[in-house]
Formats: C-alpha cells, sequence, structure tokens
C-alpha cells in the first residue's frame, strides 16, 4: 500500500539535472516514451530518472514491509475464523508485494541489502500513514479498505508509467490490492452495521484515521520544472490533489452510505466544479511525521530492526560458500 | 463395525487435539508475519499458517457435525484448561532456529497422522485427511531444505539448529501422548493410535536429521512433554488464547 512518491525537488536547476546527458541519447528516451514504450532495465537512461525511480520504488517497498506492521498485529486477534484466514492472507500479500518491488528497484542497481540498511538506519521514507497506531480492530478494518483504496488510487496512476519492471509490479499488486479493498469494505460493513459497539469502534477508527487519509496522497504540488520533468518521463503520474479528489470521489458516497460520518464539517462536492471541497489537513503534522517525530516511527524501525538483527544468522548461513545446495523440489 | 458411543468420544478425543494443535501453530507461524529473517520466509510461514488455520477449521466442522458447537465458538470461547493441544505447538516463536525445529518436528508428524488417516473408516476424516496431505507436503519440503541448508551454514548456524534439536525433541514426543481410546480408534479402523505414529515420526525424522549431520537425542533418555492432550498446558498457552479472543469477545454474539 502506498500513496505517494515524495520526490524532493533537491533545488537542482532543471539545466544542472540535464547538463551531463548525451542530448541524442536524451531525446530518444523522450521520444520513446512519449510514444508509451516502456523503459527496461538495460536501456539507456538519465541518472536522474534512474536516482528518482529508484527513490520512488524503494520507499513503496518499504511502505509495504512496514506497512504489514499495524494491520500484522490484528492477525493474532482477528474475530473468527473467516477474518483471521482473510487477514493473515492479506498481509501476507504486502509482504510479496515488497518482495516484488525490491526485485523490481534492483533492476536499477541498488542491492535490497542496501535498501533495507537505508530504511533502518531513517535514510530512506516511507508512506506516513504507516506511523499511526492501530489500536482497535476496527482500525485493521479502516487501513484494509480505505488506505488499499487509496493505494490503488495512486498506483493504478502508476503502473501507466514508463518504467517496465515496476509497472509490471504494480499491475499485479493491483489486482491483489483489489481483494484487499473488497474484505477491508466488508468488515467495514460487518461493523457499521453491527452492535452499537462495533458501530461507535469503526466511527472512531474513522475519526482517527481521516486526517492520515487525507495526508496519504501529499501535500498540494508546487509547479517546478523539476516536477515537470518527472511528469514528461511518466515517472511522477499525476498531481497529489487529483488523486486526492479521484479518492474523495470514489469513497466518501460509500462511507455516508453506510450511515458513518467524517470529521471534516467542510467536506463537500461542488456540483458546479465537480471537485470536493475539504478543510486543508494539517500540512506540519505530516512534515513532522514524516521527518520522524510522528506516533509510531520509531516502533516501527525498532520492530524492523529487530527482525534484521535477529535474522542475520540465518542470511549469513544461506550464503555460506560451503553450504550444500538443497534441491527444493520433492 | 457399528460405532459405539465409546468409539464416538474417541473420535471427537482425536479431532479435537488435532484441531488445537493445528490451530495454535497456525496462530504461532502467523507471529512471524513481518518478522521473519528474509520476506520469503515471512511469505513461507504465512501460507503455512493459512493451511493449518484452514485445516483447523475442516476439523471443527466435522466435530460440529458431530453435534459439538459452531468452530468459531468452539475455538474463540475456550480456556487452556479445556485445550487439547500438545505443549509443543503452545510456545512462543521464540528465535528462528527454534520455530523451524518446532515446524520440522511437528510436519513430520502430522504429515504421517494424514497418511494414515486417509484410509480410516470414519469417512468425512479420510476425506479431508487427502487434502491436507496434498498441503503438507509442502510444509515438510520447506522444513527439510532449510534443516539442511542451516546444518550445513556454517558453525552457528550449526549449533544453533542443534541446540534448538536438543531442547525441543522432548516436547515434541508429547505430541504422541496416548488418549483415554486409543485401543477402540484402533479396533475400529479409525486411527492407528499414537505409539505406531510415533515410531513411524522416529523412523523417518531420526535418519533424515542424521543425514544432515545433527545428532538426534534418545528417545530413551529424553522426557517426553505429556499433559497438554488432557488440558495441561504451559504458561504460555493462556495468554495466546488471550489474545486471540480478544475481539471475539467484546461481543461473542455479535457478527464479526
Amino acid at each position: 500500500m502506498y500513496g505517494n512518491a515524495y520526490i524532493e525537488n533537491d533545488g537542482n536547476k532543471v539545466n544542472s539535472i540535464l547538463a551531463d546527458e548525451d542530448p541524442i541519447k536524451l531525446a530518444e528516451f523522450e521520444a520513446r516514451i512519449a510514444a508509451g514504450d516502456k523503459i527496461e532495465p538495460k536501456d539507456w537512461m538519465p541518472k536522474e530518472y534512474r536516482k528518482q525511480l529508484v527513490r520512488m520504488i524503494e520507499q513503496h517497498a518499504h511502505s509495504e514491509i512496514i506497512g504489514s506492521l499495524p494491520e500484522g498485529t490484528w492477525i493474532t486477534r482477528a474475530p473468527g475464523f473467516r477474518r483471521k484466514l482473510a487477514l493473515m492472507a492479506k498481509v501476507q500479500d504486502e509482504v510479496g508485494h515488497a518482495q516484488l518491488l525490491y526485485s523490481a528497484a534492483e533492476t536499477l542497481g541498488k542491492s535490497r541489502e542496501d535498501m533495507t540498511n537505508d530504511l533502518i538506519n531513517g535514510k530512506s521514507k516511507y508512506s506516513n500513514v504507516f506511523n499511526y497506531p492501530a489500536p482497535t480492530w476496527a482500525d485493521s478494518a479502516v487501513i484494509a479498505w480505505l488506505i488499499d483504496a487509496g493505494a490503488i488510487v495512486n498506483q493504478l496512476a502508476n503502473s501507466k508509467g514508463s518504467y517496465g519492471p515496476y509497472c509490471r509490479a504494480l499491475d499485479r499488486i493491483c489486482a491483489e490490492e483489489s481483494f484487499h479493498l473488497k474484505y477491508g469494505h466488508d468488515n467495514v460493513v460487518f461493523l457499521a452495521t453491527g452492535t452499537p459497539v462495533q458501530r461507535a469502534m469503526v466511527q472512531e477508527a474513522l475519526n482517527r484515521w481521516w486526517e492520515p487519509i487525507m495526508h496519504f496522497f501529499g501535500p498540494p504540488d508546487k509547479a517546478s520544472q523539476h516536477s515537470e520533468i518527472l511528469m514528461r518521463w511518466k515517472v511522477k503520474m499525476g498531481s497529489n490533489d487529483s488523486m486526492r479528489q479521484t479518492f474523495l470521489n470514489m469513497y466518501v458516497p460509500k462511507i455516508w452510505d453506510l450511515g458513518l460520518t467524517l470529521p471534516d464539517p467542510n467536506l463537500r462536492k461542488n456540483e458546479e466544479t465537480g471537485q470536493w471541497e475539504y478543510t486543508e489537513p494539517n500540512w506540519e503534522t505530516f512534515k513532522q511525521v514524516i521527518n520522524g517525530n510522528g506516533p509510531c516511527n520509531k516502533e516501527r524501525l525498532a520492530v524492523r530492526r529487530m527482525a534484521e538483527e535477529n535474522g542475520r544468522w540465518v542470511r549469513k548461513a544461506l550464503m555460506n560458500k560451503d553450504a550444500v545446495y538443497a534441491t527444493p523440489l520433492a | 463395525m457399528e460405532f459405539t458411543e465409546k468409539h464416538v468420544e474417541g473420535l471427537k478425543e482425536l479431532l479435537y487435539k488435532m484441531a488445537d494443535d493445528l490451530l495454535i501453530i497456525g496462530h504461532r507461524n502467523s507471529e512471524w508475519t513481518g518478522l521473519g529473517p528474509m520476506l520469503e520466509e515471512d511469505i513461507a510461514f504465512s501460507s503455512m499458517a493459512q493451511d493449518k488455520v484452514g485445516q483447523s477449521l475442516a476439523l471443527f466442522e466435522l466435530l460440529h457435525e458431530l453435534g459439538e458447537s459452531d468452530p468459531d465458538t468452539v475455538a474463540f470461547t475456550r480456556n487452556d484448561n479445556q485445550f487439547h493441544c500438545s505443549q509443543l505447538v503452545e510456545l512462543p516463536i521464540g528465535e528462528y532456529d527454534f520455530s523451524m525445529v518446532r515446524h520440522f518436528f511437528f510436519d513430520h508428524a502430522e504429515a504421517i497422522r494424514f497418511e494414515m488417516l486417509a484410509d480410516s473408516v470414519f469417512e468425512p476424516l479420510s476425506m479431508v485427511a487427502r487434502k491436507f496431505k496434498g498441503e503438507i507436503k509442502y510444509h515438510t519440503m520447506h522444513a527439510d531444505i532449510f534443516m539442511k541448508k542451516l546444518a550445513a551454514g556454517g558453525e552457528e548456524s550449526f549449533s544453533r539448529m542443534q541446540n534448538s534439536i536438543n531442547e525441543t525433541f522432548g516436547l515434541a514426543l508429547g505430541m504422541f501422548e496416548p488418549g483415554n481410546f486409543e485401543a477402540k480408534l484402533i479396533e475400529a479402523g479409525i486411527f492407528g493410535g499414537e505409539a505406531e505414529l510415533q515410531q513411524r515420526w522416529l523412523d523417518k525424522v531420526v535418519p533424515l536429521l542424521e543425514s544432515f549431520g545433527y545428532v538426534v537425542p534418545k528417545v530413551e533418555n529424553t522426557e517426553a512433554a505429556f499433559g497438554g492432550r488432557h488440558g495441561v498446558h504451559t504458561p504460555h498457552l493462556q495468554p495466546l488464547l488471550d489474545e486471540m479472543t480478544e475481539v471475539f469477545s467484546i461481543d461473542p454474539g455479535a457478527d464479526w
């Protein structure tokens, strides 16, 4: 599950980004993308294209593995066989997405190990939304429905991007996420139409998650030449605001249909413009959380670090040069 | 042969201990999600967890057909002294070496149990056992590969695995604690019994482990961790159950 690429404009002038590039190769590259071709790992690509893609795919992969933690804690608490089995499969999918995405990023030259190290050292980012706690069962339901829904909006757009391995991974991921969304919706429906306790639980969870969901798509984009280039190269496929609008348009009516409310009195669709109006979420909070000061940043990374530490001997053993090959088939 | 009341009681006892074993080991396996030594192992343990919990559900459904409560009620409302799982499965996941050794011991026993039950005269059970056999062969394959690779993975790896084998062997023997109706089950052709299962298990796992280079403790020098089949558990089971039923018990009558 992944919302928005934190593509940072590092202040480089466009000229300096492209200064070292061979103009003929660059023109051919841009022509291929304009024609809808996919760029493959061995193809020529500008340095900035590679750098931004690694950053984006890596962030996405980290988001999947970190994202498995808040929901994962509910696997052992899921009420009844049906939910227990479904949630296990759902979270397993997320870990599988991380595996697919690390592989896609590796095609650009950065190893899984380097990416993992950057994650646990706090150098790489991941989706902000996973730095919030999931204190009740209903939170896990809201995540599975609405965070996965938001992720689909973003990932469907990105699957039309220009880098072949990422697009193919996203096609598969979106197919799986669409089941997650059905699972999450079914779960929310049961709670919203259940006992007063269940209903209150899901309403409270929705109130808690509304701001992180609004944050999920990232701050309103500032137009820059840098982001223009990334759009032209089909690295960035849509503005954060347009994705947020798509999400609101698809899901706010569904939330209201269940008799649930959202904690924003200004939220409404402007029928004239077709756009949703809302109170801007607090972007200062967003910045604080992304810079490590959210409620769960430390805990999430500590868990990841512990898993890496505890598993080191296993990875080392499997890489042992004297190890015998064990036939993988019966 | 006609089933007497004793046969049915024995059958229920058998189904309960299998279902409880599978539910609890599945629950434990699922705790590796997000924490494995590599992503591939998170995914593998999760797949096995799903198979185990699914198998457990199928067995609770058979019990339901025999007059017990529905699977959710049975699984999510009992206390530890009403559980019949072996103590082996209820221990926390610990480090990966313990989880792997437990997985190896447990799954080889289950694979043989299902093989024996595939011929059970109680047809609903023989049918599910045949289905489970198809699933579990991947579990034993996974365990065998890792037991072999970690034996050959250098000194630290080997000694961790060997220590875990030493510490887990008695717990594993606890799986074969005889039930109250062994003779009845054997006589009726429902199940060949725990003694036969243990012997077939030893014939399988001992040579396999030795071929990987491990030393296997002697049965006669090892105390089997009995008690689980009769509701006597380690202090680890009740907290697991409290966690498992945390949401369900908010309102057991609600639809979740």
